[in-house]
């Protein structure tokens, strides 16, 4: 505890000297130095996303990606690593934070030296960021899940949601969002709703409720990782393979298997590359002053389109990034 | 005859078949042959961890680090094939049998050696367990595509019409039979929960009994470890969590006395079917969710309200057996 304080004093020090230092040293040349800090190191996700940031950097010329983060995923390893990138001074951090409001203190120093701060991914309070990048938002998700089923049922059909808990807050979210563009695809009938608690067991075992009750479903679609993959080991195992199609939310890495039998034709998630280029691009446009973030404004990122923000700052990347067949080798070895 | 009648196994396959009855009105192809196999298989990894944990019980512990057990061995095993494909069935199941008798061992020699309650030695090595699998895979997932196909495909061979999974079953229970009737060491388990006192005036050490009761319930759950993962075919932290309690669950229903010495093997089995049937034919009837754990819970309580019942009407007859014989 002791060693913490003092090292966090002594950053702060340093960073101080650094600002004043480093104001006047700053040339016109110098590439825009552009921190990435990640949850932890070492995580697939996030080493993805690294590699998007380095397609924004090579993109727009001038730019020097910082990837960085603690080694688990803690608040205080993450305040260490930005009083440290304070000390450097960056000249913008691009965070997806292990807390909300913890890092709040320590980003307010970052942006009271003029250090651009953004968060992506998992946010920080609003008074902690200029804006936040949402991977996607709840209706843009809502509706890929009923289309990824639907868009292999060109003649309508029968399908069933196979959600988490009946609390689970996103799912419900998701499963409500979904219900209201259910007139956009016709003929899509759900014929149920049931809840694997992500837990492997009880998921496989109400997807095979569900095909039992129901013979003639033609999709599942669970929008969680653990009940997709629960749920295309079920219709394996009941070789209903091409007649039930299982969709929703899952990980490339956890659903190879799935889509190498074909118990799965295709399933979304955010696409973490995009996701990086695109936190990147946006914590450039802000540090050079080419945009200004607020409730309303709107944001260029590159070969992404435009961040349009709420009230909050806040502000939804694109629609979940479609795997299937064509695409999932690329990505399953990264997340 | 009335005596067998009234057995305690007599009314829990009573209470099944009436269950089965209750649903076939509203899901008739649930009482199909075909469904009640994948229903007994569904609910074989319960039965094997439930005779462990019979042997347990009889013994007037608790093993509440059976699911940690199982997580644990089955993310080695995972791990294991995952780096080396190449390695034979036959090889896992001994590595995952023994590994859990290893875990198993763990407890029992802090129960017997330091005379820590059950209760606490096993909560503890349930969190230390859990830790170790965070530890060992950093909280990745082992996923179906990294696993050989021979790894997954063992549990659900086909042999003689019945997966192999439930034939394990059926082994072990047969084995658990021939332990529990036929040997000193089954015989002691009973000894030992009954009258502990009494066991040690016949030679019996109470603390090595409890120590290969729990070597026993590990060495299940390990190789439970094993047929988990290969049947859902992935590995992470939290699987089977909480399985320990339905284990717990599936003994108590099946008359095993948590105060030990009394209950019997094809109790704590028809116990486990009771509760497969139920978990799987909750999703089929499309009942809510929410009424889903209140009927799971109220199915426990029941089962357990005959248990005490049934033990107290026991208890009078021993002594007036006793008191004849004087």
């Amino acid at each position: 505890m002791m060693r913490r304080r003092n090292f966090t004093g002594l950053a702060a020090g340093l960073g101080l000297a650094a600002s004043l230092l480093g104001t006047s040293a700053l040339a016109q040349d110098d590439p825009v130095r552009i921190a990435l800090v990640v949850k932890a190191l070492g995580i697939g996700f996030f080493e993805a996303a690294a590699e998007g940031a380095e397609q924004a950097a090579e993109e727009l010329g001038n730019v020097e990606v910082i990837y960085t983060g603690p080694t688990d995923t803690t608040a205080e390893g993450q305040i260490e690593v930005i009083n440290s990138l304070i000390a450097q001074q960056v000249d913008a951090i691009a965070v997806s934070a292990n807390d909300t409001d913890a890092l709040v203190p320590a980003l307010k120093r970052a942006m009271q030296r003029g250090i651009t701060v953004i968060s992506w991914d998992s946010g920080v309070a609003p008074e902690g960021r200029e804006l936040h990048l949402n991977p996607s938002s709840n209706p843009l998700i809502g509706n890929m899940i009923i289309k990824l089923a639907a868009d292999h049922l060109p003649d309508g059909g029968q399908v069933a949601v196979l959600s988490a808990t009946t609390t689970a807050t996103n799912q419900n979210t998701w499963i409500a969002e979904m219900e209201k563009v259910m007139d956009n695809y016709p003929g899509i009938e759900v014929v149920s709703t049931v809840y694997g608690d992500d837990l492997a067991d009880k998921s496989y075992r109400e997807a095979q409720g569900l095909m039992q009750s129901h013979p003639d479903l033609d999709a599942i679609i669970a929008p969680t990782s653990v009940g997709i993959v629960a749920a295309a080991r079920a219709v394996e195992d009941a070789g209903k393979i091409g007649q039930v199609n299982v969709t929703g939310l899952g990980l490339p890495s956890e659903m190879a298997g799935a889509i190498e039998s074909g118990a799965s034709k295709s399933f979304a998630i955010w696409n973490p590359i995009d996701l990086g280029y695109s936190a990147t691009y946006l914590a450039y446009m802000l540090a050079t002053d080419q945009a200004e973030a607020g409730p309303g404004a709107e944001v260029p990122m590159g070969r992404m389109g435009t961040l349009t923000l709420d009230e909050n700052s806040e502000g939804a990347m694109a629609d979940p990034f479609v795997y299937d067949a064509s695409n999932i080798a690329d990505f399953k070895d990264i997340f | 005859m009335t005596q067998y009648l009234k057995s305690r196994e007599a009314i829990l396959l009573g209470a099944i078949l009436a269950l089965l009855a209750m649903i076939a009105t509203r899901f008739p192809a649930f009482v199909s042959p075909g469904n009640l196999l994948n229903v007994f298989n569904d609910t074989a990894p319960l039965i094997i961890l439930a005779l462990g944990q019979t042997v347990v019980i009889l013994t007037r512990c608790i093993d509440l680090s059976v699911a940690a057990n199982l997580a644990l061995t089955g993310m080695v095993v995972a791990m294991l094939n995952a780096a080396a494909p190449g390695v034979p069935i036959a090889v896992i199941l001994v590595l995952a049998v023994s590994l859990g008798a290893i875990l198993g061992a763990i407890n029992g020699v802090l129960v017997w050696k330091l005379s820590i309650p059950p209760i606490v030695v096993t909560l503890g090595t349930m969190t230390v367990f859990r830790g170790l699998i965070f530890v060992i895979s950093g909280g990745e997932w082992v996923n179906a595509h990294e696993m050989s196909a021979a790894f997954t495909g063992f549990p659900r061979s086909v042999v003689l019409g019945l997966p192999m999974l439930s034939w394990i079953a059926l082994g072990i229970a047969a084995l658990f039979l021939l332990l529990v009737f036929r040997t000193p060491l089954g015989r002691a388990f009973y000894a030992v929960g009954g009258n502990p006192h009494a066991a040690v005036y016949t030679g019996i050490v109470v603390g090595r009994t409890q120590f290969w009761a729990f070597v026993l319930s590990g060495a299940l759950a390990g190789l439970t470890g094993y047929l988990w993962v290969a049947r859902y075919a992935v590995a992470y932290v939290d699987i089977a969590a909480g399985f320990e309690l339905e284990v717990v669950a599936a003994c108590v229903i099946g008359g095993i006395s948590i105060a030990g010495g009394a209950g019997t093997l094809v109790g704590t089995i028809l116990g486990a079917l009771f509760l497969g049937i139920v978990k799987n034919a909750l999703p089929v009837v499309d009942i809510s969710p929410f009424w889903q754990l209140a009927i799971s819970g109220s199915a426990i309580i029941v089962a357990v309200t005959f248990n005490v019942r049934q033990n107290r009407r026991r208890g009078r007859i021993i002594l007036k057996r006793a008191e004849g014989h004087a």
